[in-house]
């Protein structure tokens, strides 16, 4: 079984990817970056990683986020975070990558940011 | 009673799920708790990880030497590669405002935030050990 499925909707002109496994070195963060590279290709560029269903993510995983949000940053996009665990949310706190991300709670909230 | 448990891994990416795998049977058959266990998963896999990549160069002669021990101070995990070691107050602080965006480099602050004890020593036969202790 895949490490990870990642699975896309569309909400207007923000592209939501639903994560569902473990973000860890090698294969999870490998399809995470194929996602985002994906997006970027077709010129989607306001992107929504829901991570509610990342049970498990290691330091790769979360450099792999950091990879992400610059890479659309680059491309005049943006990448915000939708629903943490409380394990990711205690890793991004450890990292202090809380101050980088915009973290949202609920779907509804997150997408009216990009507005 | 102290039990021991001793591994030889490949250095290959896949040796990462099969330690912590190994190391969450072994932690559970201790009777430690979800917490605990979830501590010592994410030290083995950071270690490991940096054994392979780091330490061994994904190297096939070369092996990942991983022991486990429940101890009456608690949990003691040491790591070995066969590498030519590093400075561990070389690597950047991850938390300082200008490498808060590199892709790399927060594995050895995991190991630190969840465990006790991380200590780093050179093997007298060569290599890098890497040993931690969660204390109960």
């Amino acid at each position: 079984m895949a490490d990870i499925t990642i699975s896309e909707r569309q909400a207007g002109d923000v592209t939501i990817l639903d994560l569902d496994g473990k973000v860890t070195i090698g294969e999870g963060s490998v399809a995470l970056r194929s996602a985002i590279r994906r997006l970027l290709g077709e010129g989607k560029n306001k992107i929504l990683l829901n991570l509610a269903g990342v049970g498990y993510i290691d330091s790769s995983g979360i450099g792999e986020l950091v990879s992400s949000f610059t890479a659309v940053n680059k491309e005049g996009g943006t990448l915000k975070l939708l629903k943490l665990t409380q394990k990711i949310q205690d890793l991004l706190a450890i990292t202090k990558l809380l101050t980088v991300f915009d973290v949202f709670d609920d779907e509804a909230s997150a997408l009216s940011s990009y507005n | 009673m102290n039990e021991v448990q001793e591994l030889k891994l490949p250095s290959r990416i896949e040796s990462v799920d099969v330690a912590a795998i190994k190391a969450d049977e072994f932690a559970k058959e201790q009777g430690l708790g979800d917490d605990f266990v979830s501590a010592i998963d994410l030290a083995i896999r950071e270690s490991v990880a940096n054994a392979v990549k780091h330490g061994n160069k994904y190297a096939d002669e070369k092996t990942v030497d991983l022991t486990l021990a429940r101890t009456d101070e608690g949990f003691e995990i040491t790591v070995r590669d066969y590498g030519t070691g590093f400075a561990v107050n070389d690597i950047p602080d991850p938390t300082n405002p200008e490498n808060l965006l590199k892709a790399s480099g927060r594995g050895i602050l995991f190991m630190r935030s969840f465990m006790d004890v991380v200590e780093w020593s050179n093997h007298a036969d060569g290599g890098t050990v890497v040993k931690m202790i969660k204390r109960q």
